[in-house]
């Protein structure tokens, strides 16, 4: 077959609703988009475990350090469900962490926000992992069948996240004066980061086109941006919280809230690397991979002498 | 180059009764370490009763180019199917 007809082809799948799954046949360009946001979103999901790591020893109770320690390892797991979902594109595992740790990769820019207070943690629940869902819940419909998957697990998992950051703040909330204002302050801070998330306008945005014509995206940055603050704002209203926007306001006319215009340079800033902890999330991960390396090289080497053991007693029960 | 841990596939079995069902891949450096690693990567919230991996190379697909041919016998033999006998309405149940 020409390419010309594997490319009408592919698409006439694509319009059919018919996965993508990794043997079949597919535009490089597609391949390569999806490795880039697979990865990222893997990333993403690794990164995402430093800020909320950073708490684990400072958290309140028992209770929450626990319940902390699961969603960071639920952090981990969906990095790794993502990482393998960019592997079957014949991507390779390292070559995906290198492109991280030389900074030729990029992860969601809401990581390189510190967390200063334990109502943080609240706050990126609430709001982090909630601008994530709306994201993962219109993939777990994306047209390639191993991200879609993936997609689907993380949604389930990711679910309870939301519930105990809005817990969090909710407990805040009702607290004393000085913990409902550190919960306020927590949504001050970590509210147009999270609107920021949904990434530029659809004007403004390099992939959105292609991407949605391939179904790999199914709703523009604008119209998530839209779902997750008319989401978002009667649940800040229903705890006490001011959703920290003098132009937010309930439009009748279009169903929808009307907010303001997120700071495009402070987006622009952090993507380029000139975030509050760039730097520090991607020393992070180059520590953890330079120190751990003696640890991966051990665990191979062990296994080819176990293995090789095994062949030898075979051999020595066979003769 | 450093040598990378080879990958596994994941299958899971969710309860006795029901088959092993592909769930995703690894990384592990042996079939011990990969079912430690599954259990935490894909049974963190009691997914399973039972695990297998297997390496992923020795996994032999069908190729999707050929599903016509391959899957073609099969589809003119719709007598291979319950509904394909007309019966009388009197018997109820067959």
């Amino acid at each position: 077959m020409q390419t010309h007809d594997l490319e009408k082809n592919f698409q006439q799948k694509i319009d059919a609703e018919v996965k993508i799954e990794p043997k079949d046949w597919m535009p490089d360009a597609y391949r390569k988009n999806l490795i880039r946001q697979i990865s990222q979103h893997a990333h993403s999901e690794v990164v995402g475990m430093l800020p909320e790591g950073n708490w684990i020893t400072r958290a309140p109770s028992l209770r929450r350090k626990l319940i902390l320690m699961a969603k960071v390892q639920d952090e981990a797991g969906h990095g790794l469900y993502l990482y393998s979902a960019a592997e079957t594109l014949g991507a390779g595992r390292d070559d995906l962490v290198m492109d991280l740790l030389n900074g030729k990769a990029k992860y969601s820019s809401i990581f390189n926000y510190p967390t200063l207070t334990w109502a943080d943690i609240g706050a990126i629940g609430w709001l982090v992992d909630g601008a994530a869902i709306m994201n993962q819940v219109m993939l777990t419909r994306t047209s390639y069948g191993p991200y879609a998957r993936a997609m689907v697990r993380i949604c389930k998992e990711e679910s309870f996240h939301q519930r105990q950051g809005y817990e969090i703040m909710l407990t805040l909330a009702k607290g004393s004066p000085e913990q409902k204002a550190m919960a306020q302050d927590a949504l001050d801070r970590w509210w147009w980061p999270s609107l920021m998330m949904f990434g530029p306008h659809d004007s403004e945005s390099t992939h959105s086109e292609q991407s949605m014509k391939w179904k790999i995206k199914r709703k523009s940055n604008d119209e998530l941006r839209q779902a997750f603050v008319d989401a978002t704002v009667p649940q800040a209203e229903l705890i006490g919280l001011k959703v920290p926007d003098p132009d937010l306001k309930w439009n009748e006319k279009r169903g929808h809230y009307d907010f303001g215009e997120i700071n495009w340079n402070e987006f622009w800033n952090v993507v380029k690397g000139r975030g509050p902890c760039n730097k520090q999330r991607l020393d992070a991960r180059r520590n953890a991979w330079e120190n751990g390396a003696w640890v991966r090289e051990a665990a191979m080497a062990y296994a080819e002498k176990k293995a090789a053991r095994r062949m030898k007693q075979a051999g020595e029960e066979a003769a | 180059m450093k040598k990378e841990w080879p990958l596994w596939e994941v299958f899971i079995r969710s309860k006795s009764g029901l088959h092993h069902k592909h769930v995703g891949s690894l990384h592990a450096a042996d079939a011990e370490m990969a079912i430690e690693h599954a259990r935490d990567v894909y049974t963190r919230r009691n997914e399973g009763v039972s695990i297998w991996v297997v390496e992923s190379k020795y996994i032999t697909a069908s190729d999707p180019a050929d599903a016509d041919p391959l899957f073609e016998p099969a589809k003119d033999k719709v007598y291979r199917h319950p509904t394909f006998y007309n019966l009388p309405d009197e018997v109820k149940h067959m």
